[in-house]
């Protein structure tokens, strides 16, 4: 399957983080994914944004090809929950990622609002942040700004050598 | 069925073998069975079908869910609609979600298997109650060839629209499926049944694309079907952002049905608001109604309806009964007072227009009460028709086939989604929204409309905080009204309306102006280091 990542627009700020924005394999919305990718490049953040459906496989290839300081999982559907559990398992299993904040938010079940519950098996499962509806964005523009500055601290921490 | 809705309503289509009406106006060789005729008969009846989106993974509560929808206090058609897995092909997530017991978004007809479907339909689904497939798939095969093995007949879709807003899959793959599953369905002739096919082409996005591509998508996506063999289809709409818009873009629609489909059975389907919903139960109330009322004026045939759960997680059977029998009500009631909403649409922008245009909504109205079953409107046209028969043109121009010539028109961006992540969309092509409500282009990218419906540039939907206000100008507009009851409804301001309103011509509103809200799903603060601006160009 074709690959399919939306070109980056806007000017990012150099300290800027390098974010994935994404849903996963059974999620076809993409207005949530457009708003959150506009919204990032806002605040000066540069995005990938993986589009519809995205196939656990080219979803952890891509994280670990641009390894990003943030991946950001956005799924409205009602399967997001157990599709989350099941992805962040996988991005925690490569190496590369096992440290980058990753987070999810959205509509993850079927009926209504999130529960402390669902939410604590998803810290849990590994994500660092859950952003289910209401109020989430706001809560959400702090997490992401609490976050070490992007590129040259990333690369450093993450030892590459690489300074982007 | 317990018969028509109670009140003015003329009485439910009796639906006996041989009873049909000859000649419906409109639609050509009407079937003598199935979901095609079904609609024919209550259409020439004068009522409105009404079917919900309904779909559970318990086949018990399905079965109920189908139950309630025939036994629901309207004429009603009834729904299955998959879950996601099932959609986009993942039945080992389909079959692992039901044996762990992990609630799915719809009926995952591949994975149950026939015999527990049969099950399902067993004495609910007949010729009194027919069933439709609803899923959302670009590669559908696997889902025709299950629904085919129970003996349903009747779903829905189609190769651009359940491939670009729906799935990454290259359109040139989801019209070689969709072919093969038209081909499919169509095989069933043979079998002495009339399978039936509704476009999704009048929904794309749901929210946020102009009417003249969703009507072309929509015959487009038609066409493709009657040359796939299919002769029983139906045409969608979604009801936007202004009832003005709409009502023209339903005459448009219905219109070139009838010219580009003559020799098929056909009817006209608008779908109640598919993009972000009003958060209280009266403001989706009151959108649903609206929708209803729009069905009647503008002569759809069938309305799906959306339920007051719609903004927040998968409605409840209550909640989809309830929202059936608020729409036939609302149908009923508009249907009741032809005269009332025929008259004010004499006022066409043009002077010398208006003495023929007032003659001919005269004959409206009293065509309307003399024969139900015939819609005839009289509205102005703002160039939604002259912009759909030039992409439906330009399209049909690059290649005999259809699928083929969709192919081409994509690549082209003869046809360009707004907004559409799809590698296979230009992504050039961006829209306004009014402050009335009304769609308008502020890019057509490569399609060919530029200049067709007048009135110079429009201002773009700029950054992050105004796609949220765009998206949400619907909701805000209808949870609005239900909290002020004294708000003027759109009816009422249609009907009210001294001329159709116009973006240039704020006089023309009834209703005040009111000072901006804030829109009810959270706008983040401005703090944006970058200039808010519009979403570039999605090239993949
Ligand atoms: C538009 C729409 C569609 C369009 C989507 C077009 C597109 N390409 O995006 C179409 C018509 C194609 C569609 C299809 C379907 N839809 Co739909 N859709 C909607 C609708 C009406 C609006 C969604 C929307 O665009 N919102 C605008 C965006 C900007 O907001 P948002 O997505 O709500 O996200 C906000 C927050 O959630 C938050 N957020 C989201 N993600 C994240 C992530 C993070 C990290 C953070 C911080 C915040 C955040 O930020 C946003 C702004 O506040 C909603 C109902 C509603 N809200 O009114 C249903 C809805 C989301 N759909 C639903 C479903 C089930 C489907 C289908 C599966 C069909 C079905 N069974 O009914 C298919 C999808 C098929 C598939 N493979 O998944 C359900 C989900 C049920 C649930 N979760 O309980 C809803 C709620 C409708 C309903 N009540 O049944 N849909």
């Amino acid at each position: 399957m074709e690959q399919h990542a939306v070109e980056q627009h806007g000017k990012a700020e150099p300290t800027g983080l390098d974010v994935i924005v994404t849903t996963m394999a059974s999620d076809s919305h993409t207005w949530n994914l457009v708003f959150l990718q506009l919204l990032l490049e806002e605040l000066g953040h540069r995005v990938t944004n993986l589009g519809a459906c995205v196939p656990d496989e080219l979803l952890v290839a891509e994280c670990c090809r641009i390894e990003p300081d943030l991946i950001v999982l956005s799924s409205v559907n009602g399967h997001g929950f157990h599709d989350g559990l099941r992805v962040v398992e996988a991005l925690r299993a490569c190496p590369e990622l096992a440290g980058t904040p990753t987070v999810i938010g959205g509509k993850l079940g079927i009926s209504g609002s999130g529960t402390p519950a669902r939410q604590r098996a998803l810290l849990t499962a590994g994500f660092d942040g859950v952003f289910e509806e209401g109020g989430s964005v706001l809560d959400f523009q702090s997490f992401v700004g609490s976050l070490p500055a992007g590129s040259g601290s990333r690369a450093l921490t993450a030892g590459s050598g690489v300074l982007l | 069925m317990t018969g028509g809705p109670a009140g003015a309503a003329p009485p439910a289509p009796t639906i006996l073998p041989g009873g049909l009406p000859a000649g419906l106006p409109g639609a050509g060789a009407v079937p003598a069975s199935g979901f095609g005729a079904f609609v024919a008969r209550a259409r020439a009846a004068g009522v409105l079908v009404v079917q919900p989106r309904m779909g559970m993974a318990d086949p018990l509560r399905m079965r109920d869910g189908l139950r309630a929808t025939r036994d629901a206090d309207a004429v009603t058609v009834g729904t299955v609609t998959l879950d996601s897995y099932t959609r986009t092909g993942d039945l080992d997530a389909a079959r692992r979600a039901l044996a762990e017991g992990v609630g799915l978004n719809g009926y995952p007809i591949a994975t149950h298997c026939a015999d527990t479907t049969r099950t399902v339909l067993q004495g609910v689904m007949d010729a009194r109650f027919p069933v439709q497939v609803r899923h959302g798939s670009a590669m559908p095969e696997h889902i025709v060839r299950a629904l085919l093995a129970v003996g349903l007949d009747a779903t829905e879709g189609g190769p651009v629209s359940y491939c670009l807003p729906y799935s990454r899959t290259p359109l040139r793959e989801a019209v070689t499926a969709w072919r093969r599953s038209c081909e499919l369905l169509a095989s069933m002739r043979e079998y002495g049944s009339e399978p039936h096919l509704e476009t999704f082409g009048g929904c794309l996005m749901g929210q946020l694309c102009p009417p003249s591509l969703l009507i072309a998508v929509s015959v487009l996506e038609a066409l493709f079907f009657r040359q796939h063999g299919l002769t029983s289809v139906s045409l969608s709409y979604a009801q936007q952002a202004d009832p003005r818009q709409d009502e023209e873009a339903l005459t448009v629609l219905a219109r070139l049905a009838g010219e580009l489909l003559p020799d098929v059975d056909h009817h006209v389907v608008l779908y109640a608001y598919m993009g972000v919903f009003p958060r209280s139960p009266g403001g989706a109330r009151l959108l649903l109604e609206d929708a209803a009322r729009l069905a009647v004026r503008a002569g759809a045939a069938r309305l799906i309806v959306k339920t007051t759960a719609e903004a927040h997680r998968i409605p409840t059977v209550g909640e989809n009964v309830r929202a059936l029998e608020t729409a036939a009500a609302a149908a009923a009631d508009e249907r009741a007072r032809p005269a009332l909403s025929a008259v004010p649409r004499a006022c066409g922008p043009g002077t010398a227009a208006t003495a023929a245009a007032t003659a001919a909504a005269t004959a409206a109205a009293t065509a309307a009460t003399t024969a139900a079953a015939t819609a005839v409107a009289v509205v102005p046209d703002t160039g939604i028709e002259a912009e759909a028969r030039a992409l439906i043109g330009a399209v049909l121009e690059l290649d005999t086939d259809v699928g083929r010539a969709l192919v081409r028109a994509f690549a082209a961006g003869y046809l360009d989604v707004p907004y559409c992540l799809h590698p296979d969309n230009a992504g050039r092509a961006r829209t306004s929204l009014a402050p009335d409500g009304r769609l308008l282009w502020s890019s057509v990218g490569s399609m060919p409309i530029a200049g067709l419906a007048a009135d110079g540039p429009r201002p773009p939907i700029l950054g992050s905080a105004g796609l949220i206000s765009a998206l949400s100008h619907v909701q805000r507009t209808y949870d609005d009204r239900a909290a002020d009851p004294s708000a003027p409804t759109a009816t009422a301001e249609v009907t009210a309306a001294a001329c159709p309103p116009r973006p240039h011509l704020p006089q023309c509103r009834t209703d005040p102006p009111r000072p901006p809200e804030p829109p009810r799903t959270p706008v983040p603060p401005r703090t944006t280091s970058t200039p808010r601006r519009e979403l570039g160009p999605t090239t993949p």
